[in-house]
């Protein structure tokens, strides 16, 4: 099952309506998919979590990697919440002590997504989580990282999916879960 | 993997208890064991009578020398790994703010975001994110501190908060006291009250608590490695 939204869960339509768009940010053009709004309202923050963890609480999953900076708002409590360790995949730098990196493409240029040695061993069973996937390449870099060090990447989890931008096709055949489609 | 000790210091004991490496002969460094008696701290109340601190405080690893030479990082990744250390750092915060009319959490970014919004979500609070100059969208406020060379910002949406509203501001650690003093500052701007300032670690040489005024400061584990 490679595609997968929570239709008709009717959490989804709160959550949607707090999800503000704020445009030309950061730079002219861009619709920017503002979570923040979502987080300041209690239910629509607990539905998204509760959702997430419903669907994968009994999927023994031993890992919550959350991408830098928004993916750590969503990953910590779906962690807590289904036992699992969060992992935090940090831009370079961040991360003290021995780190290993995956490069990914921007528009212009590359970055670099970082994790530490250690935290993730042979065998974890893993989700990555970050507030949204845009062109997918994050979440692929996020993707290399784990299975470079021995780990399975069961799913990727987003609050919301710009479709258009075809992110869902970089993800190395893995499935995605998303909250909210913008178009 | 292998998390390093935090020395632990006990007012109730003139002597500080230093916690050693429960584990792994293969520890590259150990932390000066400050056995003097200048090197005593004040342990908050709940340091020696929750049982819980004491794997909090072993969960946390100490890397030398990053992000530069002779600082001693408090890498709280390792606490994260350790699911049982992890969800006793939230309870023990929750335990504390449930039910005290909080209803606004804000974390600064980027550590921040990991202990606040499970805070936030446990006691039905809003989650606010301080962040970084340029990272939010939309309007925002601002209030500058200082760095040891120069200055920095942090940032607030514009409406997050409301005046009047009860908030508790999250980091994962206390060292100058710099970022937080600018968090409360930034808060109070706009009519909030702040409770308290919690941190599951202080390193309390640095006299980061003086920069808070008035406001009360929670942390968990103090360490004398700063």
């Amino acid at each position: 099952m490679s595609r997968n939204k929570q239709e008709e869960d009717p959490r989804i339509n709160g959550i949607k309506t707090k999800i503000r768009v704020v445009p030309d940010f950061p730079k002219k053009g861009i619709m920017f998919q503002d979570i923040t709004t979502v987080l300041l309202d209690p239910k629509a923050f607990k539905d998204t979590i509760d959702l997430f963890v419903e669907r994968y609480r009994d999927k023994n999953i031993s890992v919550v990697a959350g991408i830098e900076a928004r993916g750590f708002l969503f990953g910590p409590p779906i962690a807590l919440a289904i036992g699992a360790k969060f992992v935090p995949l940090r831009k370079p730098k961040k991360l003290p002590g021995e780190t290993i990196f995956e490069e990914y493409e921007l528009e212009y240029g590359n970055d670099r997504l970082e994790m530490h040695v250690g935290a993730v061993e042979v065998g974890d069973r893993a989700l990555v989580v970050d507030d949204l996937i845009a062109t997918g390449g994050t979440l692929c870099a996020a993707i290399k990282l784990l299975e470079r060090v021995g780990a399975e990447v069961v799913e990727c989890a987003c609050v919301i999916e710009l479709p258009e931008l075809k992110g869902r096709q970089r993800l190395k055949g893995k499935p995605l879960c998303m909250l909210v489609e913008y178009r | 993997y292998a998390p390093l000790y935090i020395l632990l210091l006990s007012l109730c004991h003139r002597a500080p208890a230093i916690r050693l490496p429960s584990n792994n002969s293969k520890t590259p460094f150990l932390l000066r064991s400050k056995a003097s008696r200048d090197s005593e701290t004040m342990a908050t109340k709940e340091d020696v009578q929750d049982p819980r601190i004491p794997k909090i405080a072993s969960s946390i690893r100490v890397i030398p020398d990053f992000p530069k030479p002779g600082i001693m990082f408090q890498d709280i990744t390792t606490l994260l790994l350790d699911t049982e250390a992890f969800k006793d750092t939230i309870d023990i915060f929750v335990e504390r703010y449930k039910g005290k009319g909080i209803s606004v959490v804000a974390g600064v970014e980027a550590r921040g975001f990991i202990f606040g919004p499970p805070i936030a979500l446990a006691i039905g609070a809003k989650f606010v994110p301080l962040r970084k100059p340029k990272k939010l969208p939309g309007k925002v406020i601002s209030e500058e501190y200082s760095l040891e060379y120069g200055t920095d910002k942090i940032e607030m949406h514009v409406g997050a908060v409301e005046p009047g509203e009860r908030a508790i501001i999250i980091d994962d650690l206390i060292a100058t006291g710099g970022t937080l003093a600018a968090a409360i500052r930034l808060l109070e701007r706009v009519g909030v009250t702040i409770a308290e300032c919690a941190c599951v670690i202080e390193l309390p040489v640095l006299k980061g608590r003086e920069k808070l005024g008035e406001t009360p400061l929670f942390i968990l584990v103090t360490s004398d490695a700063a």
